[in-house]
């Protein structure tokens, strides 16, 4: 049966590893290789690196750590941001990542999906959404270069027609932040995820308020997407892997066991 | 052990080369025929597309060297897939070392493509898993191999189809070893001390 995945996320600044509260204030966590490693050995699923800088800045950014980790871990990982064209992300797949995400980018050029994927394969191509519930409104709005408060703002699309587009243009996995919950640990948003879900035929991971295991059962079993992100319970050991597993296993939830090193 | 990673010129080379690195070996990646021959192990890899790689066999005349080699080969993926008869995607024939048909997964309303961890059920003939274990393997693909009499492990995700296939000397894994944790560090540490295939 296959697993729904635990998914760390290592939010990567100057490369290191930061994590801020509502994509601010980053504090840094540590250094990349040695978390990398030590998410493998204690039975994460599978990790993203998210480089939180480069998209802003619109500079090209030393991604030479991501060889250091492909030599390092033996799960599958993920290498986002400031990836804008075909060349990059061939540089990036070549150094061992296994796939690349592509965010504010995208809202940019929408044919560079298509063009990501003609050229490596929809396995390789994910999209991140940075999705804003707007209280006045009562819409969710895609927005973009978040990495960066001076410089994040509301893109055009509403949430459920960029997903849309954006499976259509051939992406291989959607990966929906919801901003509003990001590193405050209150939950996932469930019902968000749930209506994505509902029309969206590629896997979707959820991101964003992780701060309990009930969370990961709750938007596991109603949302029922296909991973869940977390950063700050994992960073901060708020939440044990082996208990969070545990748990959704005995809650009937299809999980990895974690190997034996 | 000399061990090469046929160059296919996909993008998956460097996890590959990085996984026996670290089972203490140095694969050679290359696209020499005379060096695959000479090779006691070949790894057949690739993502992308099945019309792509087979494009880039035959540019590089690979197609029927690799067809005749008789050392153990290992296809991991979409090399797998490049081992059957013919892929639906893109409508190509393959190597056909081992009769089989990759085609599009049928999977309901289940999300494509398949990607993450699942668990395989090796038959009693798999030299590479124990039919005791049903270990989890990382998976990312939307064309599969059905199963027939080539299957040694099998997997499911909507209908089952096969994780693993064997004819002779040649071995395919629709899975990732280089990406499956220990589970997949074993199987590569069996297919290097394999002595029959």
């Amino acid at each position: 049966m296959l697993a729904k995945r635990i998914i760390p996320c290592l939010d990567v600044r100057d490369g290191q590893v930061v994590k801020g509260v509502k994509f601010r204030n980053h504090e840094i966590i540590g250094d990349i290789q040695p978390l990398a490693r030590r998410y493998a050995e204690i039975g994460a699923d599978e990790l993203v690196f998210y480089d939180i800088t480069a998209s802003a800045d619109g500079r090209t950014v030393d991604k030479s750590w991501v060889e250091r980790v492909a030599r390092e871990i033996d799960i599958p990982f993920t290498v986002a941001g400031g990836i804008k064209s075909i060349e990059h992300a061939q540089t990036l797949l070549s150094m061992g990542a296994d796939k690349i995400s592509i965010n504010s980018p995208a809202l940019m050029n929408p044919d560079l999906i298509n063009e990501l994927v003609d050229e490596f394969g929809q396995q390789c191509v994910v999209i991140g959404v940075d999705s804003f519930y707007n209280e006045q409104s009562g819409e969710y709005e895609v927005h973009q270069f978040t990495g960066d408060e001076t410089k994040s703002r509301r893109s055009a699309w509403q949430t459920k027609d960029w997903v849309n587009e954006v499976v259509q243009r051939g992406a291989g996995e959607i990966v929906l932040n919801c901003m509003n919950q990001d590193g405050v640990r209150q939950g996932y948003d469930v019902e968000q995820l749930a209506a994505i879900r509902a029309h969206c035929n590629v896997p979707l991971i959820a991101s964003g308020g992780a701060g309990s295991i009930a969370h990961f059962v709750d938007v596991f079993k109603q949302a029922n997407v296909d991973g869940a992100l977390a950063a700050s319970v994992f960073h901060k050991n708020i939440i044990a892997m082996a208990d969070l597993k545990q748990t959704l296993s005995d809650k009937g939830i299809a999980i990895r066991p974690i190997e034996s090193f | 052990m000399k061990l090469v990673i046929v160059d296919t010129e996909c993008a998956n080379l460097t996890s590959v080369r990085f996984a026996f690195e670290r089972l203490g070996i140095e694969p050679v990646i290359t696209d020499d025929i005379a060096e695959i021959q000479a090779a006691e192990r070949v790894i057949l890899p690739g993502v992308g597309t099945a019309a792509a790689a087979m494009r880039n066999l035959q540019r590089k005349q690979l197609v029927q060297p690799l067809r005749e080699l008789t050392q153990p080969v290992l296809g991991i993926c979409l090399g797998m897939q490049l081992m059957t008869s013919h892929s639906e995607e893109g409508d190509v024939d393959c190597l056909g070392v081992i009769p089989a048909q990759t085609k599009r997964m049928q999977v309901g309303e289940l999300p494509l493509p398949h990607m993450g961890w699942n668990t395989i059920e090796p038959g009693n003939d798999n030299p590479l898993v124990n039919n005791d274990e049903s270990p989890f393997c990382y998976f990312v693909h939307s064309y599969a191999v059905a199963e027939d009499e080539f299957t040694i492990a099998r997997c499911r995700y909507g209908d089952s189809f096969a994780a693993m296939i064997k004819k002779d000397n040649f071995i395919g894994a629709q899975f990732h070893p280089e990406r499956s944790g220990a589970a997949g560090r074993a199987i590569l540490k069996r297919f290097l001390e394999s002595g029959t295939c």
